[in-house]
């Protein structure tokens, strides 16, 4: 099995992701550099921070094109939180941010309820609960899966990206890791 | 809405557990990693760490524990007491908690909310309020200061707080349950979370909190006895709250 890389940005907490693919049986490593992320066999882009820092921070280091590439090629990219958003072509966060285009649609400010939105919700139609902690929600034709009329998962072609944190989802959230990583 | 969160508290001290946790269960009740794990796997949907006696040189300490604790836990933690600055917070949440909680720093500064929500976003800034007659307190609640508890409250969010932890003074450690008129009247008055926090002696006090507020904090109720948090959390739901689908390991 080949070793995950989880796509640093600069925002600090990879351990959580890296602790949760380990307890999954997945070693990891941690980069920013386009080769690497190009050629992974699975890479993640996990979500903490602000939508402008860590769309620079990808710009700056050439990760932003290889995330771009690896997509054209079909290569496996799971997108959690910001890494969901900032996949998209634009965030409204920071007062307008461009994404990564990789999936069709946008950012925006979560209307209605209690933001930011804290805590489990059961991800529908998979029936199962997992943990969210976001002020920004996605709007995307590619989703797959909503909680409380919330997009909670998207996909197109290679990408999966997911709102909430399964490293923070307990067993639910670790099965979903094992699901996502055992292709490769 | 997401669903209503029940929320273990460990007081820590120069990296131990204290306060009032008795299990023969457990190998050693004092090590934070253990218990966190233990209340993980009996159903809590989140975890608050308090370092109840930071001071700048316990800083490395309580990291360490962060660090182990977010080796093992698969579920969210906050980590509050000691959280100064913004080095402080990025220090904590660089060692992988998800959040961090400050109090009288706060009041001190309030700037700091903004620049740690503005660093990790609001989701990792948790403002706790000790509240009695009606001002906030600080000093562990032994310091009354002329500041009001609901405008303080909405200022935080303001500022930039993701959630606001309210402790009745007056509630805690009485087990009479929440103080419930307190906790709706922030409640309303912000548009972020609210977590209930002092007073809980049974699973009824815990649901009736639940009503009012978006999570509710548990100490003693679950440190006398960890292994009845499972059990904890039926009588709740028999309650009719909607806590998450949880199922206790075979």
């Amino acid at each position: 099995m080949s070793e995950v890389v989880v796509v640093d940005y600069g925002a600090g907490n990879t351990r959580s992701v890296r602790a949760a693919l380990g307890h999954v049986g997945r070693s990891s490593v941690v980069s920013s550099d386009p080769a690497t992320i190009e050629e992974a066999d699975f890479v993640v882009l996990p979500g903490v921070g602000s939508a402008r820092s860590a769309m620079e921070h990808l710009n700056r280091t050439g990760a932003a094109q290889a995330l771009r590439a690896r997509f054209a090629g079909g290569g496996a990219t799971l997108g959690i939180c910001l890494g969901l958003q900032i996949a998209t072509e634009t965030t409204d966060e920071d007062n307008g941010v461009l994404g990564l285009g990789l999936i069709p649609g946008y950012a925006h400010r979560i209307n209605g309820g209690r933001v930011p939105r804290l805590g489990w919700a059961v991800v529908e139609p998979w029936g199962e609960a997992y943990y969210f902690a976001h002020s920004y929600a996605v709007e995307s034709v590619d989703v797959v899966a909503t909680a409380d009329g919330i997009i909670a998962a998207v996909q197109r072609g290679s990408f999966l990206g997911v709102q909430f944190h399964p490293e923070k989802s307990g067993d639910a959230g670790l099965t979903f890791l094992e699901q996502c990583l055992s292709p490769v | 809405m997401p669903l209503a969160r029940l929320i273990p508290c460990l007081d820590v001290a120069h990296g131990r557990v204290v306060k009032g946790v008795s299990f023969v269960g457990l190998r050693d009740v004092g090590d934070p990693v253990e218990l966190a794990k233990y209340y993980s796997d009996g159903g809590a949907d989140e975890l608050i760490f308090l370092d109840i006696a930071a001071t700048p040189e316990q800083g490395a300490t309580m990291t360490s524990v962060v660090a182990r604790v977010a080796d093992v836990l698969e579920i969210p933690f906050t980590v509050g007491g000691g959280v100064r600055s913004v080095d402080d917070a990025s220090r904590i949440i660089e060692a992988g908690a998800d959040r961090v909680s400050i109090n009288s720093a706060a009041l001190r500064d309030p700037a700091l909310i903004t620049a740690i929500a503005h660093r990790y976003g609001s989701q990792a800034v948790v403002v706790a309020i000790d509240a009695g007659e009606g001002v906030v307190h600080t000093h562990g609640g032994r310091v009354a200061t002329t500041t009001s508890t609901v405008p303080w409250a909405v200022e935080a969010a303001e500022r930039g707080a993701g959630e606001i932890m309210l402790t009745s003074i007056r509630c805690d450690g009485q087990r009479q349950g929440y103080d419930l008129v307190l906790t709706a009247a922030v409640r309303s008055a912000v548009s972020v979370p609210v977590i209930a926090s002092g007073g809980a002696g049974c699973a009824a006090h815990v649901a009736e909190a639940l009503r009012v507020a978006d999570a509710a904090l548990v100490a003693s109720i679950v440190h006398e006895n960890p292994a009845g948090l499972p059990g904890l959390r039926r009588e709740i739901e028999a309650l009719g709250i909607h806590l998450r689908p949880w199922r206790a390991e075979q």
